[in-house]
């Protein structure tokens, strides 16, 4: 079966759970930014964790399926509607074949996610269906007018899940290796400031404006491998939270790395959305994350 | 050898330079240690998605070299007929002419990737031979452009702003998500510069 896109509002792709393993030769990870959000429209609808939904960025998205299938909105809550008629959020919900769904603009949180039994089946590029914005690895951005192949469906859908706390809190920070280019204690500096999310945030970073970081080090900082949620700081010393499509290089020095359990929290943030950060606890004897 | 920590889950090794950032790369790799990604650089290696504790216990045991093991060599089919020929040429004190042979008789090694998929930084320029970026970069440099900056030779595999002195162009395919493997150049390669 297939969807035909017939509306994708300001940025919709498709995404998985990325494609880590390729830094090495320059390929960002990409992935849902939002992950739990996207895991949790999989579950939904019965498919496994791997499956591809679409990311719809700030809503606009209109798709009509060829079939009968479950669908699941996630993510940020707005408007769901069949035909015109209002659906539930985070539940499963039947598509009927020719019916058209529509996914508005959010009340809050900037990126919904659509899973549709089966998963969308674009071709799989080094592995993952997931879309770089940075480098455009992976399948092209869903525009009007394309028709996405979805898959077999691979179980009944699962109408019961655990909700997610709605409440995000603040950001949780580790210190980043280069801690000591900064003045004093950078940590404790960003954990007492508040920050406002940047118009040009996007999948690459969470660019903030407030206080700058005041440098004790200058000159430049040799290009390093930068890891998912590394906050950067550029000359300005204002900081940049990298996000799924970050460059795997940079040359900025990294003043700390925020939480993986926090970065859905930094995909639902909008543009003049205050941030606030607290430090994380060191793990004591901590296990792999992935 | 000294690991800094980076959040919770990922270790930045720094290194003397490049050769030895592409040593310890590959022995990470021989060795099998858990690690989703390995990424060298000019003067770390980041090794990312790690048990940090058991990793860097691991590190241990590597002896550092500034040998990496040799890779493959990829000849690079060039015509030397970029717009900072000449500058390069100057900068060298030398003939453009000259150039070309300079350049065409040197032997890189791809340290790492970054910038763009498949970009590789080639080292093997002589630090005498550094030469600096452009004051502002171009909006558009074509793919295929071969170009220097620094002590670092690259080769565009997508047309992109670029800040590099661009001294030639290939054909040749640096990227290719469907081949295996997708870069023609990845860490460890070597590369000599054939003047087409």
């Amino acid at each position: 079966m297939s969807l035909r896109v017939l509306a994708a509002g300001h940025l919709t792709t498709v995404q998985d759970r990325g494609r880590p393993g390729w830094a090495s030769l320059g390929v960002p990870r990409a992935g849902a930014l939002d992950a739990p959000a996207a895991g949790l429209a999989n579950r939904l609808v019965g498919n496994p964790a791997g499956a591809a939904v679409l990311e719809v960025t700030l809503g606009g998205l209109a798709v009509r399926a060829d079939r009968d299938c479950w669908v699941a909105v996630t993510g940020a809550e707005g408007p769901v509607t069949v035909d015109g008629r209002p659906r539930g959020h985070a539940r499963p919900e039947r598509l009927l074949a020719g019916a058209l769904l529509e996914v508005g603009t959010p009340w809050r949180g900037v990126r919904s996610y659509v899973a549709v039994a089966g998963g969308i089946a674009v071709e799989p590029v080094l592995g993952s269906r997931s879309t770089d914005t940075l480098a455009w690895v992976g399948p092209p951005r869903v525009e009007a007018g394309v028709v996405l192949p979805v898959g077999d469906p691979a179980g009944p859908p699962a109408p019961l899940d655990t909700p997610r706390p709605g409440r995000p809190g603040p950001l949780r920070l580790h210190p980043g290796p280069r801690a000591d280019w900064f003045a004093g204690d950078p940590l404790a500096a960003m954990c007492h400031a508040a920050y406002t999310v940047e118009e040009a945030s996007n999948r690459v970073g969470l660019r903030l404006a407030g206080p700058p970081l005041e440098r004790v080090r200058t000159g430049e900082l040799a290009s390093e491998g930068m890891v998912l949620g590394a906050v950067q700081v550029p000359p300005s010393g204002r900081p940049v939270v990298f996000l799924a499509d970050h460059p795997v290089t940079g040359g900025y020095p990294v003043v700390a790395v925020v939480d993986p359990a926090d970065l859905w929290i930094c995909a639902q943030l909008r543009p003049g959305d205050e941030v606030r950060f607290s430090p994380a606890r060191p793990a004591a004897g901590a296990a792999p994350t992935r | 050898m000294r690991a800094r920590p980076v959040g919770p889950s990922a270790l930045l090794v720094e290194v003397a330079g490049p050769a030895e950032a592409l040593a310890l790369a590959a022995w990470v790799r021989e060795q099998g240690l858990p690690v989703v990604d390995v990424v060298p650089a000019a003067e770390t290696v980041l090794l990312d998605g790690v048990d940090g504790a058991t990793v860097l216990a691991a590190l241990l045991a590597w002896v550092p070299t500034a040998e990496p093991p040799v890779g493959d060599l990829v000849e690079v089919p060039v015509t030397y007929d970029g717009e900072d020929l000449d500058a390069v040429a100057e900068a060298w004190g030398v003939t453009a002419t000259e150039v070309v042979e300079r350049h065409a008789s040197l032997t890189f090694v791809a340290a790492f990737c970054g910038f763009a998929p498949g970009f590789a930084y080639l080292a093997g320029l002589p630090e005498e031979l550094a030469v600096p970026r452009l004051d502002s970069p171009r909006p558009r440099v074509p793919a295929g452009s071969v170009a220097l900056a620094g002590t670092w030779c690259g080769v565009y595999p997508t047309s992109s702003p670029g800040g590099w002195r661009i001294i030639g162009r290939t054909d040749v395919g640096l990227w290719d998500a469907r081949r295996e493997p997708p870069a023609l150049l990845p860490p460890g390669t070597r590369v000599v510069f054939v003047p087409a």
